[in-house]
């Protein structure tokens, strides 16, 4: 069945990893929907999750072939729902000093962050789902975006369960 | 103990039990070469930096043991990596080595600069760049465990050349390993085996392919001794040539799309087909989806990622196929498979001959001349071939008794890997790492052109091999597919221009003949195995012998 899967990988912080990781999607013909890397409480170790689309035996070949990967130190490939995601983003939106006070309101009501101001403009520090990241979006747009940087999604597992390294 | 980080690289593959690299030098492996001279490794020069990859595999396929190769950066570096690709299409553990230019330059486009550890990402098990002389040791210790443990593979280790000129305290203790990310594959799990054992008492005609993953995991006997206990139908791959002797009874032949009619009419027609150590490739399993819709496979193979890659099977088993075997054996005792299929299977076999015959149209019968060197040798020697269509009469007429006897470059399909292989395996028989057989290497006399200046390197270093020659001025293989597929439209596979390959072998001063007829096979082959040396002995075939039995029958008609 087809769906949208998030692949959580340990990986040991040297220098050419993401490229190796990333090299196995292009070379196998997998495409990647997002990405993001950071290290762990363990500095040795990042992580790097991916967001994936498949059916469940495409995800399970990658899940294999990344796993076969020496630096890879462990995966865990879950379903979207199964996680709290989140991405951040950056956006710069045109403002006056008519509009500016509503723009305010809409980043009050989406609980995100004002982080810069200037004569013609605000920029606003937002996280959330992809969902609320649209929505969010769509808000502002009349107000006219000139910039937008946004990160790729990253993941928590719910619950008890955590991904660490076994000692 | 000071010593410069060459020096370490050197006691390390000391320590690791290399007695031989093949390779070429240059400035950026030029300290590793300096100090390489004053250990008991032998360093053998070849003519090619690509034929030093090919002679360190066919070493290794020869053997099992990790073939060492080195190059210079840049160009040097570059010229490898057909040969590692090819040793990675079939998993053959190696260790490459190559100078990088100094670390202050990397990143400089400097003088013979590439980032070979970046372009070969793509085929190597695993790879390095070593910045910090202080890990030399602890590299080269992981790249040979990595090498070849568990599916082994290639891989590389590049150093730049100020790296091995620094000095450091060389640690006399042994350094760990300690790759903590690599995963080892243990045994099996035992629910698994036992679903694999059900089957195959459910199961009316069931069938084993062999791969090559059986020679790999050294599990040859175990995989006879299996086969003698159960009496299952065995069919193998190209890369499982000599699980079985070709000749014996339990071996129902060569799969795939250049494998025997009869090997592929009783894989059809089983009901469970155990697959030991394949990937199931394309050229093996041509129709994958029938094969997989059929509910018929167990898979079993050390590398997890092969399973369910190109078949989803009805039950899959993760382990060396060694431990699987002797796990395997007391769940099926008592247990044969059901003698009228094998009776069946025995039947269809029997319908159909691959034996050549010895008609002569002014022109050797390439399958009959491999049918005659193979009777008169006993099959005993190391073969290698090229690619074309050499090797699939090869692989359809030479009786291949043993393991590790038949080379060739199955995966990757490489013009070019005979002749080097063939120079590397008789470098280890020469060394006494492998048994004491004449090496042979068939060729066309196209593949033979690709790395036709590794004959010095074969003279230089005393390493004989009985060259044949299958000369029909064509490429062959593409001149059938173009037959075949292109309506004779017979397009840049003329090889015309190729030398007087006899002259050529008085070049090197290597014996050599001639063959013209099948009338003149039996007094060549005599000459050629007359003694021990070098020899070139050239083979005239017609240039429309087919691999393809439907070529053969449109021709008949």
């Amino acid at each position: 069945m087809e769906g949208n899967y998030i692949l959580s990988v340990l990986v040991e912080n040297h220098a050419g990893v993401l490229s190796r990781v990333v090299g196995l999607f292009t070379r196998r013909g997998y495409n990647i929907n997002s990405l993001s890397v950071g290290t762990t409480q363990d500095e040795s170790i990042s992580r790097i999750t991916i967001a994936v689309k498949g059916d469940e035996q495409i995800i399970e070949q990658i899940s294999k072939q990344v796993s076969k990967m020496v630096e890879v130190l462990k995966i865990k490939v879950l379903r979207e729902d199964e996680l709290v995601c989140r991405e951040l983003a950056l956006i710069k939106v045109k403002s006056t000093p008519k509009t500016r006070g509503e723009i305010m309101e809409i980043t009050s009501i989406f609980r995100s962050n004002i982080v810069d101001v200037s004569q013609n403009t605000l920029t606003i520090e937002l996280s959330g789902n992809r969902k609320k990241l649209n929505a969010f979006l769509s808000m502002v747009e009349p107000y006219g975006i000139e910039e937008i940087s946004r990160t790729g999604v990253t993941a928590i597992e719910r619950g008890t369960n955590t991904l660490k390294l076994d000692k | 103990m000071k010593m410069t980080g060459a020096e370490m690289a050197v006691r390390t593959l000391e320590k690791n039990g290399v007695s031989v690299i093949f390779g070429y030098p240059g400035a950026s492996n030029a300290p590793f070469i300096d100090k390489l001279s004053f250990s008991s490794i032998q360093h053998c020069l070849t003519r090619n930096e690509q034929g030093a990859a090919h002679m360190a595999s066919g070493y290794s396929k020869a053997t099992g043991r990790v073939g060492v190769c080195t190059a210079t950066s840049g160009p040097g570096a570059t010229n490898l990596i057909t040969g590692i690709a090819t040793a990675y299409m079939d998993s053959v553990p190696m260790v490459a080595i190559t100078g990088q230019v100094s670390t202050n330059l990397v990143g400089k486009d400097a003088f013979q600069e590439v980032d070979i550890t970046g372009a070969t990402l793509p085929f190597t098990k695993y790879s390095y760049l070593v910045k910090d002389v202080s890990q030399i040791q602890r590299v080269i210790d992981e790249a040979f465990y990595i090498a070849s443990t568990g599916r082994p593979g290639p891989v590389l280790i590049d150093i730049p050349v100020d790296v091995q000129l620094q000095e450091y305290n060389y640690p006399e203790r042994d350094v760990k390993a300690d790759a903590r990310g690599y995963k080892l594959i243990g045994k099996a799990n035992e629910s698994q085996l036992r679903k694999v054992a059900e089957a195959l008492k459910a199961s009316k005609k069931p069938v084993i392919l062999a791969g090559g993953g059986i020679v790999v995991s050294d599990a040859v006997e175990d995989f006879r001794r299996l086969i003698r206990m159960t009496d299952i139908p065995s069919v193998h791959t190209l890369m499982g040539l000599g699980v079985l002797p070709s000749d014996s009874e339990k071996n129902f032949g060569m799969i795939g799309s250049h494998g025997a009619k009869w090997a592929n009419k009783i894989f059809n027609s089983s009901d469970l087909v155990i697959v030991m150590g394949s990937r199931l490739g394309d050229r093996t399993i041509a129709n994958a989806q029938g094969l997989e819709a059929a509910q018929k496979v167990i898979h079993i193979d050390i590398d997890p990622a092969e399973i369910g890659k190109n078949i989803q099977p009805l039950i899959p088993v993760v382990g060396d196929i060694k431990d699987v075997i002797a796990q395997l054996i007391p769940l099926l005792r008592g247990y044969k498979a059901d003698s009228a299929w094998v009776k069946e299977a025995k039947d269809i076999r029997s319908k159909f001959t691959m034996t050549a015959v010895s008609d002569d149209k002014g022109a050797v019968n390439p399958r009959y001349f491999l049918e005659m060197l193979s009777k008169k040798i006993g099959s005993e020697c190391i073969l290698t071939t090229e690619v074309g269509q050499n090797q699939i009469w090869c692989a359809q007429h030479f009786t291949v008794k043993e393991p590790r006897r038949f080379l060739t470059s199955g995966g990757f399909g490489t013009m070019g890997y005979g002749l080097p292989a063939a120079i590397g395996a008789s470098k280890a028989v020469k060394d006494g790492v492998a048994p004491k057989l004449p090496v042979i290497a068939v060729a066309g006399d196209g593949s033979f052109q690709m790395d036709l200046p590794e004959l010095g390197t074969m003279c230089q270093h005393g390493t004989p091999v009985k060259i044949i020659i299958f000369k029909n001025d064509r490429l062959g293989m593409v001149h059938e597919l173009q037959h075949n597929l292109y309506k004779s439209n017979y397009q840049a596979v003329h090889i015309d221009g190729s030398p007087n390959f006899n002259i050529l072998a008085d070049a090197y001063g290597v014996r050599n003949g001639h063959a013209c007829k099948n009338s003149e096979v039996d007094a060549a082959i005599d000459e050629m195995m007359a003694d021990d040396k070098a020899y070139i002995l050239v083979v005239e075939v017609d240039p429309f012998e087919p691999t393809l039995e439907k070529f053969d029958e449109s021709r008949k008609a």
